[in-house]
C-alpha cells in the first residue's frame, strides 16, 4: 500500500554527543550536555523527561529547526549539525514528518491541501502526488472530509490530518511532540492505535511525551534529565499490551 | 512555474479570507493609479486647449496691435491720432527682409441694415490673406479678392451669424447691405462658416469674437470711411483717428520669428511715444504655454505620486499586520520545509496581487476619465445650471486627454509600490525563528 522508505538506511537517525547552549542575559544555559543514542529504522521511541530536562531542545534538533552547539546528528547518512538554513529546510521537507500537540494545520487550506504542504515546497504537485494525498486521507479515515477546513473538524480529526501530512513525504521518521496532549482519552487511544499501526507497517516514530501511559505504548523509552540521558529502556511486549488494555478498560463509557 | 501559479492561487485565497481589508488596501492603490491618469489627462487637456488657441494665431506670425493710449498721454482738447499708420506698415515690409507677408487690419464698430433689420457689428477692413491667416472658411461665394481691394470695390463678406440675422429667409449673396452711420451700400459676395471666438491670451491679446463681423477690402474702407471715425455711444459722440488697428506679419521661417519681432520693436520704437502699440509673438506665448503645461503636469504628477505613496504605505501597514497575525502559519510552513525565499515569495505575491488588482482597476477607471467628467458636467447642468454657468470656463469645457504613456507608467509604478512596500513585511516574515513562530498564539 504505502511504500516505506526506511530501507535506504539502517538508522533513521543517530545522535552523537549532542550539546546545546543558550546565552540568556550573560548566563549560559546548558540545555543539552552531550546526548548520544541511535534510533534504528522501524523503532518506536518515546522521549520523556521533566520540564527543563532538554526534551524540547532535543526535539528542535531532531526536527532540524535548530542547530546544536556541538556534536553530530545524522539523519540517514547526512550530518545535519552544520547545515545551512536552506539545506535544513530541504531536509525538513523530505525526511521528517512533524506531528504537533496543537495540530498546526493551516487554517485557510482544506484537508487535502494541508496534507500536500510538504510536497508543495519540494515542487511536487503532479497528479501522482494528488493521488497519494487522497490515499493518505483515506488511510486516516477522512476520505469524506477532503474539502473541509480545520475549523470544521474535531481535535482528533485534525490530528489525523496532521499524521497524514507527516507521512506524505515518506519521511525517515515521524517526530511527534505531545501528539495527544490536547485530546481526550478516547481520541488519544485512536491516535495511539494509529501510531501503533504505522509502526507495525515499518514506520519509525519518535514521540515526545510526559505521560507515562503514552510512553508505555512505545517500544523504547529514552528519559532525559538535566540535559543528559538518564536511562534508555526497552518496553517489553507485556508492558505495552498491559498499557493498551488499561487504556481501553478505563475509557469512559459512551452515553 | 507551477509553484508560482500555486503561490498566486494561495495568495488570492489568503487575501479572500479578509475581503474588506483587502478591498480597502486595493482602494489605496486604485485611487493612486486613477489619480495619476486623471490628473495627467486633465492637465494635458487644459494645456492643449490653451496651446490650440495660440497655435490658431500661427506660430510663424507676429501681431502688432494698436492700443488706446492711456488718458494722461492724450491732449485734453480735440482728438489725438494714435496707433499704427500705413506708412509704418510700408516701412516694415520694406526694411525687414525676413517678413514674408503683412496684413493690415482696420476694425470699426458699425450698424448694418437690410430692409428693416438692423444689427450692431464690426466692420473689418482687410486684405484677401486675412481669411487664410485667421483660418476663416468660406461657406458660399468668395472672400475679398485682390482685384476688389485694388479697385476699391464695395464688396463685403458676412460672418455666419450676421448672415443669419440680416437674412433669415433670403439668400444674402448679391444683396446690398446699408450702413446708416456712413450712408453707404455694400454688395454681399460671400458668407463664412461659423467660427468659435478666440480666447484672450494673457493680458496681451483680448478675445476675438468673429461672429458679428463684416469684411470689406481695406482700401475701400480707407476711401469711403477714412481714418477719422465718430461713433455714437449713449448719446455722446466719440472720435477716433486711427489708420490701422492691427498688422499681422508672417515670417518666412519659424526660426526667424524672434529676431523679426525684435527688429519690429526697434523699428517702431520711435513711434511708441504714446504707448499705443503692442507686439504679440504667438510663438513666445506658445513656448510659455508649453512650459506652463509641463510645470502643471509635473505638479499634478507629484500629487498623484503622493497618493500612490499613501497607497503603498497602506499595503505595507496591512502586510505587517498580516505577517504578525500569521506568525503561526509561517512557523508551520517553515517546519514543513519552506525556505526563507518561499516565505518571501508568498508574501510578495500577496502584495503584488493587491497592487496589480488596484493598478488594473485604477487604469480602467482612469480610462473612463472623459465620459465621467462629461457625465458629471451633465448632472451638474441638470441639477443647477446657474452654478454651472458661474464656474470658470475651463471647468465647463475642458476635455481630458489621456496620455498613452501614463497607463504603463501608472501600472509599473503601482507594481513597484506594491513590491517595494511588500519587501519589508515579507523579509520580516522570513526572518522569523520557526521555533518561536510555532509557539506564537
Amino acid at each position: 500500500m504505502i511504500k516505506v522508505n526506511a530501507s535506504t538506511t539502517q538508522h533513521a537517525c543517530r545522535i552523537r554527543d549532542l550539546k546545546k547552549e543558550y546565552v540568556l542575559k550573560s548566563e549560559t544555559v546548558r540545555a543539552l550536555r552531550g546526548v548520544t543514542f541511535d534510533v534504528p529504522a522501524g523503532d518506536y521511541v518515546a522521549i520523556m523527561g521533566p520540564s527543563g530536562s532538554g526534551k524540547s531542545t532535543l526535539l528542535n534538533m531532531l526536527g532540524c529547526l535548530d542547530q546544536p552547539s556541538s556534536g553530530e546528528l545524522f539523519l540517514g547518512e547526512d550530518n545535519v549539525a552544520q547545515m545551512t538554513d536552506d539545506e535544513l529546510a530541504d531536509v525538513r521537507s523530505r525526511r521528517i514528518g512533524f506531528v504537533f500537540q496543537s495540530y498546526n494545520l493551516i487554517q485557510q487550506l482544506t484537508v487535502v491541501e494541508n496534507i500536500q504542504v510538504p510536497l508543495f515546497y519540494q515542487g511536487r504537485l503532479g497528479p501522482k502526488e494528488q493521488a497519494r494525498c487522497l490515499e493518505l486521507a483515506q488511510m486516516v479515515g477522512l476520505k469524506d472530509r477532503l474539502s473541509h477546513r480545520p475549523t470544521q473538524l474535531s481535535g482528533g480529526q485534525q490530528q489525523r490530518v496532521a499524521i497524514a501530512r507527516s507521512l506524505v513525504n515518506d519521511p525517515y521518521f515521524i517526530l511527534a511532540d505531545e501528539p495527544t496532549g490536547n485530546l481526550d482519552s478516547r481520541t488519544t487511544e485512536e491516535i495511539l492505535q494509529l501510531f501503533q499501526r504505522l509502526n507495525d507497517e515499518g514506520r519509525t516514530i519518535i514521540l515526545v511525551t510526559h505521560e507515562d501511559e503514552v510512553s508505555k505504548r512505545a517500544k523504547r523509552v529514552v528519559r532525559l534529565k538535566d540535559g543528559l540521558v538518564q536511562w534508555d529502556r526497552t518496553n517489553t511486549e507485556e508492558v505495552r499490551a498491559q498499557a493498551a488494555k488499561y487504556a481501553i478498560d478505563n475509557m469512559p463509557v459512551e452515553v | 512555474m507551477v509553484i508560482w501559479l500555486r503561490t498566486i492561487q494561495l495568495g488570492i485565497k489568503s487575501l479572500w479570507l479578509h475581503p474588506l481589508r483587502s478591498l480597502l488596501t486595493v482602494l489605496g492603490i486604485f485611487i493612486g493609479v486613477a489619480s495619476v491618469i486623471w490628473l495627467l489627462a486633465i492637465s494635458k487637456g487644459i494645456g492643449d486647449e490653451a496651446r490650440k488657441q495660440i497655435e490658431s494665431l500661427g506660430a510663424d506670425t507676429i501681431i502688432i496691435r494698436s492700443m488706446k493710449p492711456p488718458t494722461e498721454k492724450l491732449s485734453p482738447s480735440g482728438v489725438t491720432p494714435y496707433g499704427l499708420t500705413r506708412e509704418e506698415f510700408a516701412m516694415l515690409i520694406e526694411t525687414i527682409p525676413t517678413i514674408r507677408g503683412a496684413l493690415p487690419i482696420r476694425e470699426i464698430r458699425r450698424q448694418f441694415q437690410y430692409a428693416d433689420r438692423v444689427i450692431d457689428g464690426r466692420l473689418v477692413g482687410c486684405t484677401p490673406e486675412y481669411a487664410d491667416v485667421t483660418k476663416l472658411k468660406v461657406q458660399r461665394g468668395h472672400f475679398i479678392t485682390d482685384s476688389e481691394n485694388s479697385n476699391y470695390a464695395n464688396s463685403c463678406v458676412l460672418a455666419a451669424n450676421v448672415a443669419d440675422d440680416l437674412f433669415p429667409v433670403e439668400d444674402p449673396i448679391g444683396k446690398r447691405i446699408y450702413m446708416p452711420e456712413s450712408t453707404d451700400y455694400y454688395n454681399v459676395v460671400g458668407i463664412l462658416e461659423p467660427k468659435m471666438a478666440s480666447a484672450a491670451i494673457g493680458g496681451s491679446l483680448s478675445s476675438q469674437d468673429f461672429s458679428r463681423d463684416i469684411y470689406i477690402p481695406i482700401k475701400t474702407l480707407q476711401q469711403r470711411i477714412g481714418d477719422t471715425v465718430t461713433t455714437r455711444r449713449g448719446g455722446s459722440f466719440e472720435g477716433e483717428i486711427l489708420e490701422l488697428n492691427q498688422i499681422t506679419v508672417r515670417v518666412a521661417q519659424v526660426s526667424d520669428v524672434k529676431r523679426t519681432a525684435e527688429l519690429i520693436e526697434q523699428a517702431l520704437a520711435s513711434h511708441d511715444r504714446l504707448e499705443d502699440i503692442a507686439v504679440v509673438v504667438p510663438l513666445e506665448l506658445l513656448e510659455q504655454a508649453r512650459t506652463t503645461q509641463a510645470m502643471f503636469m509635473i505638479f499634478m504628477g507629484m500629487i498623484a505620486a503622493i497618493s500612490l505613496l499613501v497607497g503603498g504605505i497602506g499595503i505595507m501597514n496591512i502586510m505587517l499586520a498580516t505577517v504578525t497575525e500569521r506568525t503561526r502559519e509561517i512557523g508551520i510552513r517553515r517546519a514543513l520545509g519552506a525556505k526563507r525565499a518561499d516565505i518571501v515569495r508568498q508574501f510578495l505575491v500577496e502584495t503584488s496581487v493587491l497592487s496589480i488588482v488596484g493598478g488594473v482597476t485604477g487604469i480602467l477607471f482612469g480610462l473612463l476619465c472623459g465620459p465621467i467628467i462629461n457625465l458629471a458636467r451633465y448632472a451638474a447642468e441638470w441639477y443647477s445650471p446657474e452654478t454651472m454657468r458661474q464656474l470658470p470656463e475651463v471647468i465647463q469645457t475642458v476635455q481630458p486627454q489621456i496620455l498613452p504613456e501614463s497607463i504603463p507608467i501608472a501600472f509599473y509604478i503601482s507594481l513597484a509600490v506594491g513590491i517595494l512596500f511588500g519587501i519589508y513585511p515579507a523579509m520580516r516574515a522570513a526572518k522569523m525563528n520557526p521555533i518561536e513562530a510555532l509557539r506564537h498564539e
